[in-house]
């Protein structure tokens, strides 16, 4: 008895302290609202929440968003509530004061699912309004994606004001969403609701409309079951999009990374096995590229590429000059031999860079122009990709002009054509080799540097790109580069087709069988050079 | 094979190379067993385990000379053949596991247990019986190189076409066997072997025993190889090997020689597999890995193309080189030194260490050049240009 005693006068100290010393906090609906969140209790919360969301107060949007985090303390004592962040200071969530430390009673508010629901849909209502567009367009996002009944009001307030044409848009969705799912709409918003979700057709409309459950009147239901299979088959078509895009971009790197040996061993017939290498050699001079940019002149690192193209060009170029001058020039005629030979000046090069850059991978950044994404329709290209694939056409369209308008690429395609004939002309077609050499090398610099910027900088860079190189200059025939392109990218886009069939995995087993089928077929690629050259 | 073809085939040369090779198969084996531990004549276990590794390479390098020395055929996919060959005694040997696992399933192996296998998959059945697998040694890599060969011998894939598309099987296999779903042990492979034919796969005298095998095999394979390169056989061989055009249109059928020898070999690198794979305990995928059977292919341009003893030589110097620089101080350096032995090969020495040694024997004793060194010097396996043009 006496504990029992003791505790209800203790509860009536209390009360009476509260009222005394609480009193001036009980001033308005906000700070009643407030000191809700002190209750520990989850209906009062809930209370609280929409009523501070509701209130229209600039603390509204700190208080709500620190409730998500689990930053807002609550004393039960004082029933007072706190706004703590994250640098250690706080304020007092009812009067936006900064208080010097949260008492040691305080602790932070509990939430179970339901209410982070209702969390989430009131911070997405209060950023509706937000000045910021980035905002605003993710709260729109979020309201429809949660579909919260709550923020209706809030969205429709929002609507009326909002003049970007995008987030208009998205609270139109949002609105539609929210009158979806609200058991008291009427059937014709309903069916507007439908309609505007179907025109939105995208993965999350998609999941709208089969949720809806099926207490909904007869011509919802069949309007929502119209518009799912519409926005599926049209999301199959964007899927092939997405496919055909993939494709794309894998065909590029191929390219990027077979252009280089078509000119090899299209003009010389050299299989030169090192070619992975020399790609490697481009990407770890765009590392040092940019090491020395960010040590020196932080302020280039957006030209950190521009830099790299002609470096890496220079130095994989001299180098595949070296290479033809000190080991291939012997090995004319021997095909095989030469094959193994640029097979130990592989291994030499990677065991180089691993000694001189180490065996783990290196970071190459993206400059500001290459990162971040877009989005077309219903697919998400990405920056560094669409660059990718644009170089590598510019790439190929003027390694074209250059076969086809400069004196040297003149003597190229005669050497290629008939060698001795190219000789008796006066043309030096040692010289012609060493020139071709270096150039395919110095292209495979290049690629490189684009290769950098979607793979890891590694010494086993270049050994991954060997084998699929080889398999587009097989595919697409020797000697010409319209093949090599052709090449690539139908290899690229099979690829990326072949793959949510199969798997990656078996996707890639599958194109290395085809290849290998179709190499029966027609030994010398898809565009083989005729005449007498082709049995040389 | 009569004795006839086989003392005809055989010179100096190979007589020496026969019993050097019969005697280390007598004499290792013998002085592990009975010799006592420790004794400085004594060899020890592990270095049985590792020559017995050697002689399997020396088997397959046997194999690729076989097609590239003789035929012109420069396979970059051997290794696939061993690998298969492996596999096929691999798989015999997690079926004599039994309730020894892990889990002690008494019929499928620890890692299908692991992956939710319900039952043996089809492909694994008769693996449990040694004469089956002993079969399957030789069927599945020869079956492969029948059905490849066929399909690019006779569309006249050659050179440096068919290297690269060898290289693309051994690549898809690679791809294929690191699959868990593939039903071989993906990623890991096959391993913790227990018995073979009863016998403990760790004990000393079943590793004995497997080195005095694996030298019998390399016997076997070089008394092939040779009864096939100095027979009629052989000799149209290396018409093709150096100019296979001209062959084709004095009447022989070309193809059918090179699918002839290409399945052969390819049985051959399965039996080295499988001899090997005992020895060393595991077989996985990366043994398809097309830098595997490019590196066999330098043994045999070390040793010398086109000589068979060569060959072995080449592949038991290259890896005892590896061995030696890849446990030491040096051991950074390893990869330096066998790519510049790609490219001094190569450049400096393109009939390998037997070749030269050939070549300088003859020329000191001014005979005419034997038929040995005609062949190890004569172009590659491609078409000749200049006869085409």
């Amino acid at each position: 008895m006496p504990a029992n005693l003791s505790a209800r006068l203790c509860s009536l100290a209390l009360s009476l302290f509260l009222i005394v010393f609480a009193l001036p906090a009980f001033a308005g609906p906000f700070e009643d609202a407030v000191s809700k969140f002190a209750n520990d209790d989850f209906s009062d919360t809930e209370e609280a929440i929409g009523a501070v969301a509701s209130s229209g107060n600039p603390l509204a949007y700190p208080i709500i968003s620190a409730l998500q985090d689990g930053r807002l303390m609550a004393d039960p004592d004082s029933k007072k509530v706190y706004v703590t962040s994250a640098d250690g200071k706080s304020i007092d969530a009812a009067t936006g004061q900064p208080v010097a430390s949260v008492p040691d009673s305080a602790s932070a508010v509990r939430l179970n699912n339901r209410l982070r629901r209702s969390v989430d849909a009131a911070v997405g209502g209060l950023t509706l309004m937000s000045p910021d567009l980035g905002m605003r367009l993710q709260a729109a996002q979020s309201v429809f994606k949660s579909h919260e009944e709550t923020a209706l009001d809030a969205v429709e307030g929002a609507l009326a004001k909002e003049t970007n044409r995008s987030v208009k848009a998205t609270l139109g969705d949002a609105r539609a969403a929210i009158l979806l799912y609200k058991p008291d709409a009427t059937e014709v918003q309903k069916l507007e609701a439908v309609a505007t979700i179907k025109a939105r057709g995208d993965q999350e409309a998609l999941a709208l409309l089969t949720g809806i459950g099926s207490d909904q009147p007869a011509s919802v239901t069949k309007a929502a079951a119209s518009a799912i299979g519409s926005i599926q088959s049209s999301l199959a078509v964007w899927s092939m999009v997405q496919n055909a895009w993939y494709g794309l971009s894998l065909g590029s790197v191929l390219l990027l990374a077979a252009i280089g040996l078509a000119i090899t061993f299209g003009v010389m017939g050299v299989i030169n096995m090192a070619h992975g290498e020399m790609v490697m050699i481009g990407a770890y001079t765009t590392f040092v590229v940019q090491e020395v940019i960010r040590t020196r002149y932080p302020g280039l690192f957006d030209y950190s590429l521009l830099i790299a193209v002609p470096l890496a060009f220079l130095v994989a170029g001299a180098l595949g000059v070296v290479i033809e001058r000190s080991i291939i020039r012997f090995l004319y005629g021997r095909p095989l031999e030469t094959l193994l030979a640029t097979w130990g000046l592989s291994l030499v090069l990677q065991q180089a860079v691993r000694t001189m850059f180490g065996p783990t991978n290196r970071e190459v950044g993206n400059p500001s122009w290459m990162s971040g994404a877009f989005e077309l329709g219903q697919i998400t290209i990405t920056y560094n990709r669409l660059w990718i694939l644009c170089f590598t056409l510019a790439v190929f369209a003027i390694l074209l002009a250059m076969l086809r308008y400069t004196a040297l690429g003149l003597e190229m395609r005669a050497v290629t054509q008939n060698r001795r004939m190219a000789a008796s002309m006066g043309i030096a077609t040692s010289r012609v080799d060493a020139l071709t050499f270096g150039l395919g090398s110095g292209i495979a610099g290049i690629a490189g540097v684009a290769l950098s910027q979607i793979d890891n900088v590694s010494p086993n860079l270049g050994q991954s790109y060997i084998i699929d190189s080889f398999m587009v200059v097989v595919f697409g025939g020797v000697g010409n580069l319209w093949g090599t392109l052709v090449g690539a990218f139908t290899l690229g886009i099979a690829n990326k087709f072949l793959e949510p069939v199969a798997g990656a995995v078996l996707g890639k087993i599958a194109i290395l069988v085809l290849i290998i089928l179709f190499i029966q077929k027609r030994p010398r690629g898809l565009f083989a050079l005729k005449g007498r050259a082709v049995e040389a | 094979m009569t004795p006839h073809m086989l003392t005809r085939s055989l010179d100096r040369g190979a007589t020496i190379f026969l019993l050097v090779v019969a005697a280390l198969g007598v004499l290792i084996p013998l002085s592990n067993l009975l010799l006592p531990a420790g004794s400085f004549l004594q060899v020890p276990t592990y270095l049985v385990a590792l020559w017995g590794k050697y002689v399997c390479y020396a088997i397959l390098a046997l194999s690729i000379d076989l097609i590239w020395g003789y035929c012109g055929i420069l396979s970059l996919g051997h290794g696939a053949f061993f690998a298969l060959g492996g596999y096929a005694m691999g798989m015999y040997l997690m079926r004599q596991i039994g309730t020894r696992g892990v889990y002690g399933n008494p019929v499928l192996p620890d890692f299908m247990v692991f992956l939710n296998y319900s039952k043996l998959p089809w492909y694994w059945y008769g693996f449990d019986v040694f004469w089956f697998a002993a079969l399957m040694v030789l069927v599945v890599p020869g079956l492969l190189a029948f059905c490849f060969g066929w399909l690019a011998f006779r569309s006249r894939v050659t050179g440096v076409y068919l290297s690269i598309i060898t290289q693309a099987m051994t690549y898809a296999l690679l791809l294929a066997f690191f699959r868990n779903d593939f039903g071989f042990g993906g990623n890991n492979g096959l391993t913790d072997f227990k018995d073979i034919l009863g016998f403990n796969v760790q004990a000393e005298g079943t590793r004995a025993a497997l080195f005095a095998l694996s030298c019998l095999a390399l016997i076997a394979g070089f008394l092939i190889c040779r009864a096939i390169v100095s027979s009629k056989l052989g000799k149209v061989l290396i018409a093709v090997r150096d100019a296979e055009s001209r062959t084709r249109f004095l009447g022989y059928r070309v193809e059918s020689y090179k699918l002839f020898v290409f399945t052969v070999s390819a049985c051959m690198a399965g039996v080295a597999g499988a001899l090997y794979v005992p020895q060393v305990g595991i077989i996985n995928p990366s043994e398809f890995a097309p830098g595997n059977s490019i590196e066999a292919v330098i043994w045999v341009a070390v040793g010398g193309r086109g000589t068979l003893i060569g060959a072995a030589l080449g592949a038991v110097v290259v890896n005892y080189a590896k061995t030696f620089f890849t446990s030491g101080m040096l051991a950074p350096y390893w990869l330096f030194m066998l790519g510049a032995m790609f490219i001094l090969v190569t450049l400096l020495l393109p009939k390998g260490i037997v070749g030269t040694f050939n070549a300088w024997r003859d020329s000191s004793s001014e005979r005419r050049p034997a038929e040995a060194t005609r062949s190890a010097a004569a172009e590659d396996g491609v078409t000749e240009p200049k006869m085409a043009e």
